[in-house]
């Protein structure tokens, strides 16, 4: 049973739509929009949406159902709430095990369906990503302003791994694969390189510790709130040993190497981000590549900030903004895309190689 | 950048056929528009004189002329390109690429191949090389063997395993191929199908699996994306253009779609294509198997559909990327900030259906499988699958006003979904409402049953509607769920008008919404639109320039084609030019009227009542409604539209009633004291008896209000009265039957004309080659008239200025005539643009539909045209497709067939004439002829017989025919019957390739088995068939008189130079 409902944005503006009857908590978050049109499973449960209403702009989602844990980016489901044009009721795949309406429940996620999430995700793009409630109670009046900062840290101990954990006991060199919201689809693409892994929670030092490459991982909020994870990281740039930064962990090398990063608008949040890889070595005679990039991030590098033996590698088609940087002489590198894809594109899963490649 | 060419010759598609329609017109545009931003000097080769790419002010030189060799070849010789594009003019050009390649004509004359190189082309055409090529990069296509033993097909198939596909050679129209379950099956229908082929295939059996495209863009340095991709409802069996299409794909996981996106990337960049592309794909949701089922490396309908669900003018882009462009140095045109190097991103879905005309090909089956038999296509966009379907289902035509409101009747609809027919679809919604299950469906046609739930949810919630009452939130999701005002109205016993004054009493009214490719990341402001009830907020508000409102041409169809584009298109390039506003309103996505930078707002939507009100009400400032450059469905449109209180532009509805109406015309000509044949409105098969008998056999019947003269028939007998009154009474409930006499061999001719406050301001005569009784449509029409008398045409013109005057007409109308013994009568009035609106335009230099718009807006200034007094004659021809349709017969008749036309322009007829004839894909290869005809028409051919005869052609014919000429001194080679079991029969012959042209005129009271046969015998083997006693005596006259070899073609700019000197 579906009753009416309001999604009350923090400018004040109200969007209706219907949610489930028996939904009568409270919900807040940071509002994003995501445009895929495939992978609601893998996003939904990506922990860099922890703490975010994500709105689907696909309308139809929920076709194929929920497929087995294997394809999750994570245990269980991360987003705060979903808003959806029409959650679909007669899913159909022969791989899925239940409804994505199901699910959600199952894991007590507010939902919301029947929004008009084109004209939602408009006013996301013009007054940017903001905080927002989901509401049975259209007058309801919450200074959301107010409300605590949800993002970066906060969020950061419910999304992560308490203690260490090793995969690919049976190599020899290892990697550190820092965690600060880890989607699982890196660890997978990690794990078929040669390397023991040793996956450790964001504020872990590994600086004493004998290590051949460190991956630093995505994960939600604002990177500045890594603290810990930043001071450890200046430590690893101080040796030669190779880095690789995704997404969040891309701003987080950046921080660690001393620019700044801000945060966007309204976020790069999708599967068709266009990036052009910059030409880093002037003598080669590589044509301009291209590639269809996976992402999902609120904060960006900024540019005037890099420190002179950094250089921008990747830059986004559509707004010039940083999409990856490495350092002029020494093995980090590192990308604000998903190369590791799932959901989107896989055109730069290749730079596991490179990353493998280095080590 | 690599070095531009300066001049690039184009190769367009030809005639509309079956495989082959509009898509071009718009692929052959964006190219040619793509070239000439860049100053580069194009040159177009397309005898489709319909076509918006050959207009005068699209290429520098544009040549209607056959696209075969010979011609292709003496034009390349005489332009000297120094670039060629073949990847824009379908199968059609592709092939003649590879041919002219072949022989070295490119190598010859220096023309460089741009885009997508020849070798690349070969291995995608050729099925070894393009297995080998897949095999290499381990990419999967269906296991396959070419068998020439039945012991070797026994063992391809245990290789395989059972069950197999069995494909037995393509010449023969798919004839043998099939599912074969097991070895016993297997040897019977292999031993059968050796009695015909020598080599069999032998493949894996993929029926069932999900069939899913992908439409790839890569340029020259190896930069790739994915435009778009597309799922076809129905599953593997079916081929995709008689599929049900859906865009994005809706039952792929993450995963499923871009492992498939990625081996696409993947082939395309191995096989080195530079700018479109599309691939094909098998997928086993249950295993995740996948298989390759086809690439074509140009653009095809599923790119042009692509486009149009997208925004991204794949054309225009594989242009540049041709050129040496790179794809993140062009911008996406639809935002104009952001890159062309991106996958756009949807936030609304598409639905493709195609549109059959089985009825219209006699004895045609109603089977749909794996060839394609629809003429066109619709597309609807929506924010669900229901509301996309049900305006898909309304756009088509066909006399649905929705998924549950359709005219058809089923006996048992489980028929229809195992064996699918062209209205499956409504079988399965029939299902439903009888109480099937989802699984049953599924089980019988393997369609996802995330689709068969959906079409069971609207079937439900039509039941629900039926009981509740019409409150706002019933009627918001009645909307939402696609049910149109009418069909809701038909639920609740109420009319349409009624529904939709509580609908918007109640404030539910659809919103407008923007196709912006980025599903509103980036700012667009792009005029590129379509309404939803699954929103709140338009993205749009109205244009207040009041805009003209044009209705486009809606889905190809038999009778209504790339000719009504044309004049859409035409529409808004002069209202553009007189500083108008004009908003395009279409649903047909093979056109060029949907491009959006073809108005200043396209409306991506239904031509239906409703949606266009909705339209115009929301554009409520608009300055009309321009219902006459359509054809008949926009035409239909003025009376209600007029009722409803919408300004009209041009002439008033109430005239386009008086013309449309038989009995308000016929009172009308009657009062003008203007000629027509006798008719009969009547109810009753009695009446219908009376009126032939008091007229004499043979009699004409038809519904009013027709299209292609639908169920139009002559009947030769009371017997064949009766059948076929039930027929067109069926088709046209709302409109009496009538019934008319027919006269044997008059000549046809036909006005096209416009028309400013009741003054003819332009006329074009043209007459038909074949007698009256082949459908306009279907008939060689010849502009000026070459054989009528001065009177005639004096005649025909005063008849014309009458009816203009008495109808008050303002712009466009077409008359047409039959004359004989120096009489000469009205068949019929249409008040709008017709079909032969861009053929009169092209060959007289006049633009109809420019002349008509500013007659239309009050702005024509009388000046005197010359169309008569021509230094060339045009000639147009039908272009059919009966070898695309298994069993169909091949004689024209009032019912129209043709599925397009081609045009040429000459120095004289018979020069025009056989230019057009070779430019429907025909030619005589030899000098070898069977003769067969009837007793009637005999007469007509001894001059041509003989003349053809002395040149040393061998002319084999059947008894009758023999003995006639042997009388007249002709002597000829006689061959024995078909059924005949000595060697020499006509059947033998054909088989044999000993025949290069097949003339059979059959009687018009005696159709016999035999002939029919012949003809069907002709088109399998692909000889050229003639079937009309008037165009086969021509036809035989070029063939003894014209040296081809010797033969110059000339350009349209050629023409137009010489008459404007003369």
């Amino acid at each position: 049973m579906l009753s009416s409902g309001y999604l009350i944005l923090s400018d004040g503006s109200v969007f209706s739509g219907q949610v489930p009857y028996q939904q009568n908590n409270l919900l807040k978050g940071e509002v994003v929009f995501n445009t895929g049109m495939t992978g609601y499973v893998e996003s939904l449960t990506d922990p860099s949406y922890a703490g975010q209403i994500l709105v689907f702009t696909y309308p139809l989602i929920g076709n194929y159902g929920v497929l087995s844990e294997q394809t999750w980016e994570s245990d269980k489901i991360h987003v705060a709430g979903v808003v959806m044009s029409e959650l679909c009721q007669s899913w159909s795949h022969p791989k899925s095990i239940k409804s994505l309406a199901d699910w959600l429940a199952e894991q007590n996620i507010p939902f919301m369906t029947g929004v008009d999430t084109r004209a939602l995700t408009k006013h996301l793009r013009v007054q940017g990503t903001m905080r927002g409630m989901i509401t049975q109670q259209r007058e309801l009046r919450v200074d959301l302003a107010q409300s605590k900062k949800i993002l970066g840290a906060s969020f950061i101990p419910k999304v992560l791994i308490q203690k260490p954990l090793i995969y690919n006991k049976q190599y020899e060199k290892s990697i550190i694969l820092v965690d600060c919201g880890l989607k699982l689809s890196i660890l997978r693409s990690l794990m078929k390189l040669p390397y023991r892994i040793k996956r450790v929670p964001h504020d872990y030092n590994y600086s004493k510790e004998p290590y051949d490459g460190v991956v630093i991982s995505n994960g939600p909020g604002d990177p500045m709130d890594y603290k810990a994870t930043i001071r450890v990281l200046r430590v690893a740039l101080r040796k030669n040993k190779p880095i690789f930064g995704i997404c969040l962990g891309s701003q987080i090398m950046a921080l660690a190497a001393g620019a700044q990063t801000y945060k966007l608008l309204f976020g790069h949040r999708g599967h068709n981000q266009p990036c052009k890889l910059e030409i880093s070595n002037p003598k080669s005679r590589v044509s301009d590549k291209c590639f269809i990039t996976s992402q999902n991030h609120g904060y960006a590098i900024n540019e005037a900030t890099l420190p002179k033996d950094w250089r921008v590698t990747f830059r986004n088609l559509n707004d010039n903004s940083i999409e990856g940087i490495e350092h002029k002489t020494k093995p980090f590198f590192s990308v604000q895309f998903h190369p590791e894809a799932c959901p989107g594109p896989t055109d730069t899963i290749w730079l596991f190689k490179k990353f493998h490649k280095l080590l | 950048m690599s070095r531009n060419p300066k001049k690039v010759l184009i190769l367009g598609s030809g005639g509309l056929r079956i495989g082959q329609a509009g898509e071009f017109d718009y692929s052959g545009s964006q190219a040619i528009k793509a070239l000439k931003e860049e100053g580069i000097f194009t040159v177009l080769i397309n005898p489709n004189i319909a076509t918006v790419q050959t207009d005068a002010d699209m290429a520098d030189r544009v040549y209607f002329q056959p696209l075969n060799i010979t011609t292709v070849t003496k034009i390349i010789e005489r332009e000297k390109p120094d670039g060629i594009l073949l990847s824009f003019g379908g199968q059609t050009a592709l092939n003649l690429g590879l041919e002219l390649n072949k022989i070295g004509i490119f190598k010859k004359f220096g023309v460089r191949v741009l885009g997508t190189p020849v070798e690349t082309i070969k291995i995608t055409e050729d099925r070894d090389l393009f297995k080998k090529a897949l095999t290499k990069i381990n990419i999967l296509s269906p296991k396959s063997f070419a068998v020439y033993t039945v012991e070797e097909a026994l063992r391809a198939a245990s290789a395989i395993g059972y069950p197999v596909m069995m494909r037995a050679g393509y010449s023969l129209g798919g004839l043998g191929s099939g599912k074969i379950e097991n070895k016993k099956q297997l040897k019977e229908k292999v031993h059968e199908a050796f009695q015909a082929v020598s080599q069999i295939l032998i493949e894996e059996y993929l029926g069932g699996w999900k069939e899913i495209e992908y439409e790839v863009v890569r340029d020259k340095d190896n930069n790739t994306i994915t435009v778009c991709n597309m799922e076809n409802m129905d599953p593997m069996g079916i081929h995709t253009g008689e599929s049900i299409v859906v865009a994005p794909s809706q039952t792929l996981t993450n995963e499923e779609y871009h492992s498939l996106r990625a081996v696409s990337i993947k082939i395309i960049q191995h096989l080195g294509v530079i700018g479109e592309c599309n691939v094909q794909f098998a997928l086993n949701s249950v295993t995740g198997e996948y298989r390759v089922i086809e690439v074509n490396a140009r653009l095809s309908r599923s790119s042009a559909l692509a486009s149009k669900v997208t925004g991204y003018p794949l054309a225009f882009i594989a242009t540049k990327l041709a050129l040496g462009y790179k794809l993140h140095e062009l911008k996406n045109s639809v935002t104009g900030t952001t890159s062309a190097f991106f996958e756009p991103a949807l936030d609304y879905l598409a639905v493709k259906i195609p549109r059959w005309d089985l009825t219209k090909f006699k004895s045609s089956e109603h089977t749909i499988g794996s060839e394609m038999k629809s003429v066109g296509e619709v597309m609807a966009l929506g924010r669900s699958f229901p509301e996309a379907l049900q305006k898909a289902v309304r756009m088509l035509n066909v006399g649905c006003h929705g998924l549950t409101h359709h005219p058809f009747i089923f006996n048992n609809p489980l028929v229809e979904i195992g064996r699918a027919t062209d209205r499956r679809l409504f079988a399965i919604y029939e299902v439903f409402r009888r109480g099937g299950t989802v699984e049953k469906v599924h089980k019988l046609s393997k369609i996802d049953p995330w689709f068969l739930w959906h079409i069971k949810h609207i079937q439900e919630f039509e039941t629900r509607l039926r009981k509740t009452t019409l409150v706002k939130e019933q009627m918001l999701e009645a909307k939402k769920f696609g049910f149109s005002d009418k069909t809701i109205g038909h639920l609740k016993n109420l009319s349409e008008n009624v529904v939709r004054r509580r609908r918007i009493a109640l404030g539910v009214v659809p919103i407008v919404k923007q196709i912006d490719t980025l599903a509103g990341e980036f700012d667009a402001e792009t005029n590129y639109l379509y309404t939803t009830y699954h929103g709140v907020k338009h993205d749009v508000e109205p244009l207040v320039k009041t805009p003209v409102i044009i209705l486009g041409s809606g889905p190809y169809c038999i009778g209504s084609s790339v000719e009504f584009d044309w004049c859409a298109v035409n529409t808004t390039k002069t209202l553009r030019q007189c500083g108008k506003q004009m908003i395009m309103i279409n649903s047909n996505p093979e056109t060029v009227s949907t491009d959006f930078d073809c108005s200043d707002r396209l409306y991506f939507e239904e031509l239906t009542l409703e949606r266009i009100r909705d339209i115009a009400d929301f554009e409520a400032l608009n300055d009309g409604i321009m219902v006459s450059v359509g054809g008949q469905i926009a035409n239909n449109m003025a009376l209600p539209l007029a009722k409803a209180g919408y300004r009209l532009l041009g002439t008033s509805a109430d005239a386009i009633d008086r013309a449309e109406n038989r009995q308000k015309f016929s009172s009308m000509l009657h009062t003008l004291g203007v000629d027509q044949p006798e008719w009969e409105k009547v109810t009753n098969l009695a009446g219908a008896k009376r009126f032939a008998q008091k007229v004499g056999y043979p009699v004409l019947i038809r519904p009013s209000y027709i299209l292609s003269g639908g169920a139009m028939n002559v009947v030769t007998n009371e017997r064949d009265l009766q059948r076929y009154l039930g027929e067109a009474a069926r088709l046209s409930p709302d409109h009496p039957v009538v019934i008319s006499r027919f006269i044997m061999n008059a000549k046809e001719l036909e006005i096209d004309g416009v028309a400013d406050r009741g003054n003819i301001v332009i006329y074009a005569i043209s007459e038909h080659i074949e007698n009256a009784g082949v459908h306009s449509g279907d008939a060689t029409i010849v502009l000026p008239p070459q054989r009528l008398y001065l009177e005639t045409i004096r005649r025909a013109k005063n008849i014309a200025r009458q009816i203009a005057s008495a109808l008050a007409i303002t712009g466009s109308f077409n008359i047409q005539f039959i004359a004989k013994d120096n009489e000469i009568k009205v068949i019929e009035c249409n008040l709008r643009a017709s079909r032969s609106f861009p053929f009169v335009s092209k060959v007289t230099n006049h633009n109809f539909i420019e002349i008509a718009t500013q007659a239309v807006l009050g702005i024509h200034q009388p000046v005197r045209y010359n169309t008569i007094d021509l230094d060339h004659v045009g000639v147009k021809s039908p272009q059919f497709s009966y070898n695309r349709l298994k069993g169909a017969d091949s004689v024209a008749g009032v019912e129209m067939a043709s599925t397009g036309e081609v045009a040429c322009l000459g120095d004289n007829l018979l020069e025009a004439f056989y230019l057009s004839w070779l430019a429907t894909e025909q030619s005589v290869k030899g000098k070898r002829l069977f003769l067969s005809i009837a007793d009637d028409h005999k007469h007509k051919f001894i001059d041509e017989v003989r003349a053809l005869h002395d040149r040393g052609w061998r002319i084999y014919t059947t008894k009758g025919t023999y003995a006639y000429f042997n009388e007249q001194g002709i002597l000829l080679k006689r061959l024995h019957c078909i059924d005949n079991l000595k060697d020499l029969t006509v059947e033998n012959m054909i088989k044999a390739g000993k025949i290069d042209l097949v003339v059979n005129i059959p009687s018009p009271h005696n159709n016999n088995d035999d002939a029919r046969k012949i003809r069907r015998l002709a088109i399998d083997h692909h000889i050229p068939l003639v079937t009309n006693a008037e165009t086969g005596t021509l036809l035989l006259r070029c063939l003894a008189e014209i040296d081809i070899k010797g033969f110059q073609p000339k350009s349209l700019q050629d023409f137009i130079q010489r008459a404007m000197l003369s």
